[in-house]
């Protein structure tokens, strides 16, 4: 508690009376266009002060010419205030823009947008619209995979631990593929004042953590909840693809909000094929016990619909930061899968404690299984599995 | 009566107590303003104007007081006969001006504007600066023209903090010419605004005219090496919402001296008219008969014109990208045989007043 209150005096000092001890150097200011839409007859371009001070917005201009233009509510930034910069301009679709602003020291700042197109206007058609892509993404693509789920109950033990580790490499793939978008749009379009690729990092952490902790809590208490361990085991899974999904949701939303129409087609198609194999992933775990149909297109609605949601956010309100953020989740969500996934093919595919689990968490086991386990994660199966995982997902996303 | 002065006054003090008690109500409820677009559509914003191109507005430098005044210095003659002129010059680089509105740049000055003071004299006159340097650099004052070389201002950097020295040397040859410091380096001494106009006059003089100076200049606010602003005298746009009056039938002398930087031409075009060109103004015979002349750098001459029509004209660079960030403007031409105009004249040449031009005319 001292040295709590002691970090607080000193930040106090640091902050108030002490601040001339900091005042060296040249602060410059810093203000980021993080969001540009073209709407009727005017670009609409929302900024950020993002520098270590406050700044007066005084001018705007478009592909460096200045324009007559407005700021709401005032052109007063502090620190990390936003205001919305109205530029009345004829704009033609497809055509590349720079955006201008210009603080009261001259400083200029731009944003680049490699091709105008309308913004969004939120309607019934396209919350439809919409909500009908998202479905073809999400919930079709998830519910299509998870047929294979017949077929991996007739087959070999080799065989299925092949196929939980053909899971475990899409997962990886998602994984590292959500973690370069968020990297990507934190580069692009956040200041450097939100340190991108930290916030990446910690997001990643935290999701996890969080889903870890009350993951094991699901598992450990599955018994008691009268859910099968491997029901368990897909719901995580399902709770983890469907945060990813909402990802490429968001993704898909934006596409389309920010015109690249041709784009979100491909998209759709790329998504729609890569997310067969998610369906993939729920149902492997599953093969070991009873699946009755409505258990399996509840998890595919936990998997699949967040996608519809992504569309709807990404399409109407695109955030760069909230992207980021539900991009990071979405990877560190997966990350935890995984965890999950890797241990149930180091204990043989749980077959040999099928439905149990209620007492000790897995992470304590005796020494005969943990020798075990580390010999099944290294064999042919499990290792082929992953492998051909990440190609798949690899070669599906080509298509995106 | 009494009555209702005492209801007056309770009412206006229950109004005053409301606006101290609930000083929040009156910040809640904001004004919508208004500003014009290029192509004259008319926007309402609740919040700030962002427009230094058609909103009229005015900074500390007044380009309008800039553009007709000529300094003619101390005069006396000496005990040949010679006519000798006598001006002051003092040097500052530590003056932050609002060179648009809202923008705030640190501008060097001779005589504590940009440009300096138009310097003017007679051919064979002779011309004696005092200056003096109050700047934190050195600086010197050169002038463009026939002098000897210790008095180029080139090869003796005055001192900072007070420094002096005294230019002379006889006004030649005839014409328009610019003068600028010239310490290195010397980019850096001319972009940040060092530099005026120094005018001579033939002996025989000129046709009498409205004469005006229009030192073409840019600034580069944010020293990335290109300029941020255009404009003709310093503050861009200024011209288009403060149109120069002028009149028909009347003989228009523009003296212009280009002095951008960074940007390898500049160009003066002027709309419905053409005018007699005389590069660098040392012949009284023009060489163009045009509407478009291209310049420089430190290149610059005299146009001379008449507009028959009256209305609203255009001048501006016709590299459109300079005329863009500031550097055009309007000459208002009114009918100069009605003198019955000259109240609605007076009227719309008040500074305030919104000029009655069309917004948004500007086409090239």
């Amino acid at each position: 508690m001292i040295p709590f209150a002691l970090v607080v005096v000193l930040v106090a000092y640091v902050a108030g009376t002490g601040s001339g001890l900091l005042e060296l150097g040249v602060s410059l200011p810093e203000v980021t266009i993080e969001k540009v839409d073209f709407v009727d007859s005017e670009i609409q371009a929302t900024i950020r002060n993002t520098g270590p001070m406050p700044v007066q917005v005084v001018m705007a201009d478009i592909n460096d010419r200045i324009h007559p233009a407005a700021v709401e509510p005032d052109g007063f930034l502090e620190r990390y205030e936003t205001a919305l910069v109205r530029i009345p301009f004829e704009w033609n679709v497809a055509e590349p823009y720079v955006v201008g602003i210009t603080t009261s020291d001259g400083t200029r700042f731009e944003k680049e947008i490699e091709a105008a197109a309308p913004a969004l206007e939120p309607s019934a058609d396209l919350v439809v619209l919409f909500g009908v892509i998202g479905t073809f993404v999400g919930v079709i693509p998830v519910m299509i995979g998870m047929m294979w789920l017949p077929f991996i109950r007739r087959i070999s033990r080799e065989k299925y631990l092949f196929f939980m580790a053909l899971t475990v490499g899409l997962l990886l793939f998602l994984v590292l593929d959500a973690v370069e978008e968020a990297l990507d749009i934190s580069a692009a379009s956040l200041a450097g004042t939100f340190n991108g690729t930290m916030l990446v990092a910690t997001v990643v952490v935290l999701s996890f953590l969080g889903l870890y902790y009350s993951g094991e809590r699901l598992t450990a208490r599955a018994g008691s909840l009268g859910l099968a361990k491997p029901v368990a085991v897909a719901l995580m899974i399902s709770v983890g693809i469907g945060l990813h999904n909402f990802g490429e949701g968001l993704a898909i939303g934006a596409a389309v909000g920010l015109g690249s129409a041709a784009f979100g087609a491909f998209l759709v198609v790329g998504f729609a094929l890569h997310n067969t194999t998610e369906g993939v992933a729920i149902a492997a775990p599953l093969s070991q016990g009873r699946a009755p149909i409505l258990l399996l297109a509840a998890l595919g609605i936990i998997a699949g619909s967040p996608a519809i949601f992504g569309a709807w956010v990404g399409g109407f309100s695109y955030s760069p930061f909230a992207s980021v953020i539900f991009l990071a989740i979405g990877a560190g969500a997966i990350i935890q899968v995984i965890m999950v996934l890797m241990r149930w093919i180091g204990k043989g595919g749980g077959s040999d404690d099928n439905g149990g689990g209620g007492d000790s968490s897995d992470g304590i086991n005796n020494n005969n299984s943990n020798s075990s386990s580390s010999h099944v994660l290294s064999s042919a199966p499990v290792v082929s599995g992953i492998a051909v995982g990440m190609l798949v997902m690899y070669l599906t996303s080509i298509l995106v | 009566m009494r009555r209702s002065v005492a209801m007056m006054l309770s009412l206006a003090m229950i109004a005053g107590m409301a606006v101290v008690l609930f000083p929040m109500i009156g910040e809640a409820k904001p004004a919508e303003t208004t500003f014009v677009t290029h192509q004259g559509a008319v926007i309402k914003t609740s919040g700030d104007v962002l427009d230094p191109v058609y909103t009229v507005s005015t900074v500390e430098f007044d380009p309008d007081e800039f553009l007709r005044n000529f300094e003619y210095g101390d005069v006396s003659v000496s005990a040949d006969g010679q006519t000798i002129r006598e001006y002051t010059i003092l040097a500052n680089d530590d003056q932050i001006q609002e060179i648009s509105p809202g923008v705030f740049y640190n501008v060097w000055t001779f005589n504590g504007t940009v440009p300096g003071p138009t310097i003017r004299a007679t051919e064979g006159d002779l011309v004696r600066i005092h200056f003096i340097n109050n700047g934190s650099k050195e600086h010197t004052i050169h002038f463009h023209g026939i002098h000897p070389s210790v008095m180029d201002g080139v090869f003796e950097p005055v001192g900072r903090g007070g420094g002096q020295f005294t230019y002379e040397f006889e006004a030649g040859p005839v014409g328009v010419h610019p003068y600028h410091c010239h310490v290195m380096p010397l980019e850096e001494h001319i972009i940040h605004g060092l530099y005026g106009v120094f005018i001579v006059d033939p002996k025989e003089p000129r046709e009498p005219a409205d004469e005006m100076v229009m030192v073409l200049n840019g600034m580069d606010t944010d020293f990335d090496g290109e300029n941020n602003f255009y404009a003709a005298n310093t503050i861009p746009f200024y011209y288009q919402h403060h149109p120069i009056q002028i009149n028909t039938g009347e003989l228009i002398r523009v003296y212009v001296v280009n002095m951008v930087e960074f940007d390898p031409i500049n160009n003066f075009h002027l709309h419905g008219n053409l005018y007699h060109y005389y590069p660098t103004g040392t012949s009284t015979v023009p060489s163009f008969y045009t509407d478009m002349i291209t310049l420089s750098q430190t290149e610059r001459g005299i146009m001379e014109f008449v507009y028959d029509y009256p209305g609203p004209y255009l001048f501006h660079a016709h590299k459109v990208e300079f005329s863009e960030k500031g550097w055009v403007g309007l000459f208002l031409v009114k009918d100069g045989t009605e003198e019955a105009d000259d109240d609605d004249a007076a009227a719309a040449a008040a500074p305030d007043a919104t000029p009655d031009v069309p917004e948004g005319v500007y086409e090239t």
